[in-house]
């Protein structure tokens, strides 16, 4: 299945070269969760801080379930602004 | 303590200059700034005055803290009764200037009546002079800036004025000070005008002593200034990626209002956002983001300084725009580019450049295009308006056209001068005027975050972020994560926002430190300053205590609870996409919880016993 992958802010250099508009459409297999991509692209834990699936945040608790094909993840590490 | 104890009153009718002690009964319950200079204004004006007459009163106020050694000690605030809003309007700005008037001894300066003729505030310590501006007026904020500091021959000096928008009577318009900081909302500078002062030119050489305990000041202002450091946000993020990091986070969670909140989704917001401002161009190799930059006394630095590429179409042989300035905060980029629909990044930065140089909101006004551009599209404004310019959503050329003729005044740039409210009024279609109390939403929808409906609707100076940041908690998860789409527990959300940003923007220091300080942190470093022992709870009641009399002023001023209120698109029609599709912004459940927490009726008016409580004016 294929998700969207999405890196912002200092961890945008995470991504691979191919990435555009700081996305990249990834092949994922089945019950594929959020922690195994975090894991995948080697992204420092304390710089994943704001996690978005389809817009909506995640708890680190629900970081575990397995994304869905199309699924959107965004990442950030902590930012603020106003 | 560090208030200089001094005020200054300047009376513009009789051109005549007095120094006043301070009022140290006030100053322990209102702190300073914000609270302290609303106390006097209470005090000495009429609520149901002119804005723009004689009778109103303009204030320049720092805080206790500020021109201190303390982390983000240089803020002062601007506050007046607002032309936009008929509220009160209280602004707050960073830079240089408000550590110079308080290193030149004074606590506020209150300016009242109005000069036959323009003038200019010239300060030096305690020499203190009303200057004949003729040759200033009819000049931008930046050519005035020069021209001052070439008259008074002194590089160092600080300066804050108003541009020509100010002077044609936009009622947005913002007292600009070291160039491109703002006291930016509810038309402050738009009164300054209207008592023909052009500018204030501030040099204080007396530092900022009478520090209560300065060695345990000295030491609390490191610690606090180490927790600034070590925290992800104050430490890497804001000087890094500045407040635009929010541009993709508030798109992504369907929050960000776009062509005058039709969508709440930005299809080009990657492209006006902080990770586009560092990008090389391709247009000419460099990024849009020159560097970061600090007010006085920073150790964040979040400001943004930016170039446009020579070549753009708005820069074009204008070579006065091809240096540094300053560049785009996120709420200008918002309104500038999401809700007008532009995403071209230079176009923005440029109009956020003529908004600094002739001194405008860039909030009021982009959001003000947006609705200009619904009317034009609805076919209620035409080209025969605009002198055939075409408003339609995504026009880089119609926004940067905007900017020119609000900075002028000429043509439709009066109307647009107007702000959203009285342009969809004037041209029958109020509906479409996404305002409230008369001042335009910042960069949130209500739909997708809903405390900030509320934030919105309750604010005492008309729609406004910064009274009450619930997007914090709401999105960032600072202090902690709260669901944005829901409305439980906002209402307390809000009031908690509410009365602890006034503690804080009463002090002298930046609400941006709250981001890792809470007003634990802040005590400390007010207590060692000041007599008075100041803890997070005596900062914190005397917050409440501002808002309530913010709250009762403007109720006095003829506002009701009838005016904490969204505008229908927010209320009834549902976001369209993102995960808060099918979501109007949920007031009806908010509002009544909030009047009740606050001790109000449930109409939403301060009780005698609310007024009693907290000693406010009868």
């Amino acid at each position: 299945m294929n998700v969207t992958f999405k890196l912002f802010a200092s961890l945008a250099t995470y991504l691979p070269d191919d990435a555009k508009d700081n996305a990249v459409e990834i092949e994922v297999g089945r019950d594929t969760t959020p922690n195994q991509l975090i894991e995948r692209f080697r992204l420092p834990e304390r710089e994943v801080h704001l996690v978005l699936k389809n817009g909506v945040f995640l708890q680190p608790f629900d970081r575990n379930t397995p994304l869905e094909h199309q699924d959107v993840l965004a990442i950030w590490p902590p930012v603020a602004g106003g | 303590m560090s208030w200089t104890r001094k005020i200054m009153r300047v009376n513009l009718t009789e051109g005549s200059i007095s120094e006043e002690p301070l009022n140290m009964e006030w100053a322990d319950q209102y702190i300073g700034q914000r609270g302290l200079a609303t106390r006097y204004f209470v005090e000495e004006t009429d609520p149901k005055c002119d804005p723009l007459g004689p009778d109103n009163k303009l204030i320049f106020a720092t805080g206790p803290l500020t021109g201190t050694m303390a982390s983000t000690g240089g803020r002062y605030s601007v506050i007046t009764k607002g032309p936009l809003t008929g509220a009160i309007a209280c602004s707050n700005s960073g830079g240089f200037i408000g550590a110079e008037l308080k290193s030149a001894g004074w606590d506020m300066v209150i300016c009242e009546g109005r000069s036959p003729s323009p003038v200019m505030l010239h300060i030096v310590d305690d020499k203190v002079e009303l200057l004949p501006a003729d040759d200033l007026w009819g000049k931008s904020v930046w050519d005035t800036d020069k021209l001052i500091h070439q008259k008074l021959n002194d590089p160092q000096i600080r300066i804050a004025a108003i541009g020509r928008s100010a002077e044609a009577g936009c009622l947005y318009a913002a007292v600009i000070n070291d160039l491109h900081r703002a006291a930016g909302r509810s038309g402050v500078g738009t009164v300054m005008a209207s008592k023909n002062l052009k500018a204030m030119a501030v040099r204080g050489t007396l530092g900022v002593g009478n520090v209560k305990d300065p060695k345990r000041f000295m030491q609390v202002t490191a610690e606090q200034k180490q927790v600034l450091a070590e925290n992800a946000v104050t430490g890497q993020g804001l000087p890094a990626m500045g407040t635009q990091v929010l541009m993709n986070v508030i798109n992504e969670i369907g929050a960000l209002p776009t062509n005058n909140m039709r969508e709440v989704q930005f299809k080009d917001a990657n492209k006006i956002s902080a990770e586009a401002m560092a990008e090389p161009r391709e247009s000419d190799g460099k990024p849009n983001l020159t560097t970061n930059a600090a007010c006085f006394g920073c150790t964040i630095a979040c400001g943004r300084i930016s170039t446009i590429d020579k070549g753009h179409f708005t820069v074009e042989n204008k070579p006065e725009y091809w240096g540094n300035s300053g560049g785009l905060e996120y709420e200008a980029a918002w309104a500038l580019g999401a809700d007008t629909g532009v995403g071209d990044l230079d176009a923005l930065t440029y109009a956020n450049f003529v908004c600094n140089e002739d001194g405008f909101d860039p909030i009021s006004f982009g959001a003000t295009v947006a609705a200009a551009m619904e009317l034009f599209e609805e076919g209620v404004v035409t080209a025969e308006q605009t002198d055939g310019m075409e408003l339609r959503f995504g026009s880089a050329e119609a926004l940067a056209w905007c900017a020119e003729k609000v900075a002028s005044g000429e043509g439709f740039g009066a109307d647009l001068g107007l702000g959203s409210k009285r342009l969809c009024e004037k041209y029958g279609r109020p509906e479409l005027s996404m305002t409230v109390k008369g001042q335009e939403f910042p960069a949130y929808d209500p739909r997708g975050v809903q405390g900030m409906g509320l934030t919105y609707a309750t604010s005492n100076r008309g729609a406004c972020h910064l009274r009450s940041y619930t997007v914090a908690s709401e999105v960032l998860g600072i202090p902690e994560k709260t669901d944005p789409l829901s409305v439980d527990g906002k209402a307390g959300l809000v009031k908690a926002f509410q009365d602890a940003t006034a503690a804080v923007d009463s002090t002298g220091l930046c609400v941006f430190t709250t981001f890792a300080w809470s007003l634990d942190n802040i005590a400390p470093q007010v207590d060692a300053a000041c007599e008075g022992g100041w803890t997070a709870e005596k900062l914190l009641e005397a917050g409440e205590r501002i808002w309530n009399l913010e709250r009762d002023y403007i109720q006095r001023a003829g506002l009701t609870g009838a005016d904490d209120n969204l505008p229908k698109r927010l209320l009834k029609d549902a976001a369209k996409t993102g995960p808060a599709e099918g979501k109007v912004a949920g007031l009806d459940v908010m509002l009544p919880e909030y009047y009740q927490i606050r001790g109000w009726t449930s109409d939403g008016q301060l009780t005698d016993e609310t007024r009693s409580k907290f000693g406010l004016p009868a």
